[in-house]
């Protein structure tokens, strides 16, 4: 997932009957599955989410480049140095689609941007982990990006037409990238020396619980979840998507050979679905306040890109002023 | 020299100028100055290196050692690199990353462009794709060149300046030498006179749309990148692109 913990302004739901006019057209429109587009009415607390949420996640498509950024000048054979270079192309692209959709509700994304170098807008928290040996390539494709899908795949279907339709391509690039990571990893696990091996496990184990933190907080600590879920920007809350990624898991990490590092994780017959442990919500809130190993590295170099771009982007404006001046005067 | 080893020589000089630009573009992820560019960035760098994959195999299979693509690419020291120097040069500011860019892509698409007739097949094949890319490259290297030349104040005294500093590395583009030569001779690679007119000719072209003063003819060239002898910059390109091979030689897959 990687929009976490988007502010809704809600403080609860309002019925049909303390809706306006409008909010109860638009409240029957989510509700018959019918998408809402740029030029419909939409309730402001909507429409705001939505600006959150569509930036959140296209700061993280650009933010998740960074960690990748650090082995793609070190990948080890040309292959995997050319899937590496696709993948980051398409998170910009992604990125860019986003901001795109973003701006159809109105939204800058100069403006956004400004607020993600401030600290104040959020990004997946999963980009704030260092990147330290080649297999995190493989471990960020497969659970990260695999984390991502889970959660997107359900969003094709969230109510605003633009986003929707944003997600349905996105997600036919991500699983690509999934299936890539996991091959890595497979490859080193199946083919690999031993301390190739030992490097798929490290990353497995820093990587794992960072993936699972990735849904964001226990639905009970969701706040902002039960106003998302009735406008149908959300479609599942975060412990059904968590579970259900947790269950596709588990028998590829059980296929490569790798263990998790959660002892209490197991099948459990009854439900059906793994049981797994607690996850450290310390931390979880530590790494969304700024508090995680990579947070000022990762602002650091996106504002420093910007700022010091910012002369060959005046420099671009300025050009094209003078051509259409020139082309006025001829 | 044979025309055989001249043939290897002059491959692996294809294939490692595309490989060194395009990790030196791949340096910039995450730091380009927006989002646009940080796309079209890494899609050059993706197809320098794509291409480099293709001159790197069929150099290997002359070169019929046992050594495949990726250990041509990841297991040659320094002084077997045959890249040219201007592709080593590091990116300073996105004015030197755009003219290093410019002065590349005018010798990579005249070149291509009379690879693509060339007698031997094979190559002719490799860089007929590469030429479509190659055209997509120079047309925007060039247009960043007039825009940073032609902006503002601040963007042609930048420009201007990586001009300057990158002139020296431009004489090896179109000076030839016995390899290049030979593959002329032998109808496998471009005339290079006429490389040189075609070279020299676009970027002056370019440069005075830009409004940018290009550098003395007669200037002095520091060369010998496809001799083998490079700047300091290539050894730590090398230390960091090759780091998991070297580190790890036992490692026969990734």
């Amino acid at each position: 997932m990687y929009a976490q913990l988007v502010e809704t302004g809600a403080k609860r739901l309002k019925t049909m009957e303390e809706m306006s006019p409008e909010e109860r057209e638009f409240q029957e429109k989510v509700d018959a599955e019918t998408k809402i587009e740029p030029k419909n009415w939409m309730p402001e607390g909507y429409r705001k989410t939505l600006v959150r949420q569509i930036s959140q996640h296209a700061h993280s498509e650009v933010v998740g480049m960074l960690p990748e950024g650090n082995w793609v000048t070190r990948a080890p054979t040309l292959k995997r140095k050319l899937q590496l270079m696709a993948k980051i192309q398409d998170e910009a692209g992604h990125g860019l689609y986003l901001y795109s959709a973003m701006e159809t509700l109105g939204a800058d994304r100069d403006e956004e941007i400004e607020k993600l170098h401030q600290g104040k807008a959020k990004y997946s928290s999963i980009f704030n982990y260092p990147t330290l040996n080649w297999a995190d390539m493989g471990a960020v494709g497969w659970l990260v990006d695999g984390a991502a899908i889970v959660n997107q795949v359900v969003l094709q279907r969230t109510s605003y037409g633009p986003y929707s339709r944003a997600m349905v391509r996105i997600c036919k690039e991500e699983s690509f990238h999934q299936r890539q990571g996991y091959q890595i990893l497979l490859d080193m696990m199946r083919e690999g020396t031993e301390e190739q091996k030992a490097m798929v496990q490290d990353a497995i184990n820093r990587l794992w619980w960072p993936a699972l933190m990735m849904f964001g907080p226990h639905d009970d600590e969701s706040p902002n979840s039960q106003q998302s879920m009735a406008w149908k920007i959300k479609r599942k809350s975060n412990d059904e998507l968590r579970q259900m990624f947790i269950d596709q898991t588990i028998p590829q990490l059980e296929f490569l050979g790798c263990t998790a590092p959660d002892p209490d994780l197991k099948w459990n017959e009854e439900t059906g679905h793994y049981d797994f442990g607690e996850i450290n919500w310390q931390e979880f809130y530590d790494v969304l306040k700024g508090n995680g190993p990579c947070n000022r590295e990762r602002i650091n170099t996106r504002k420093k890109a910007i700022d010091e771009g910012a002369w060959v982007r005046e420099a671009a404006v300025a050009y094209a002023k003078k051509q259409k001046q020139r082309a006025q005067a001829a | 020299m044979t025309q055989a080893e001249a043939l290897k020589e002059y491959l692996l000089r294809l294939a490692d100028s595309d490989m060194i630009l395009g990790q030196r573009l791949c340096e910039l992820c995450g730091k380009a100055p927006a989002l646009e560019e940080e796309m079209a960035l890494m899609n050059v760098a993706l197809d320098l290196v794509g291409q480099a994959r293709n001159w790197y195999e069929y150099a290997a299979e002359l070169i019929d050692d046992g050594r495949d693509a990726d250990k041509l690419a990841f297991r040659r020291d320094a002084h077997n690199y045959r890249n040219l120097l201007l592709t080593e040069q590091p990116n300073e500011d996105y004015a030197v990353t755009m003219g290093r860019q410019f002065f590349f892509d005018v010798w990579h698409y005249f070149t291509l462009k009379s690879l693509t007739e060339s007698s031997d097949e094979r190559i002719a094949g490799i860089a007929a794709k590469a030429l479509k890319e190659a055209t997509y490259h120079l047309r925007r290297s060039s247009e960043w060149v007039k825009r940073l030349g032609d902006g503002t104040e601040e963007s042609h005294k930048r420009m201007q300046d990586a001009v300057d500093i990158l002139w020296r590395f431009t004489g090896e583009l179109i000076t030839p030498d016995d390899t290049d030569r030979v593959m002329a001779e032998a109808g496998i690679g471009p005339d290079p006179d006429q490389l040189a007119k075609d070279w020299r000719g676009m970027v002056n072209e370019v440069l005075t749309q830009a409004t940018l003063t290009p550098g003395a003819e007669d200037a002095w060239m520091y060369m010998g990148g496809k001799h083998g002898e490079h700047t300091e910059h290539l050894g730590f390109i090398l230390a960091e692109m090759q780091f998991l091979q070297r580190a790890y030689p036992d490692a026969t897959t990734w």
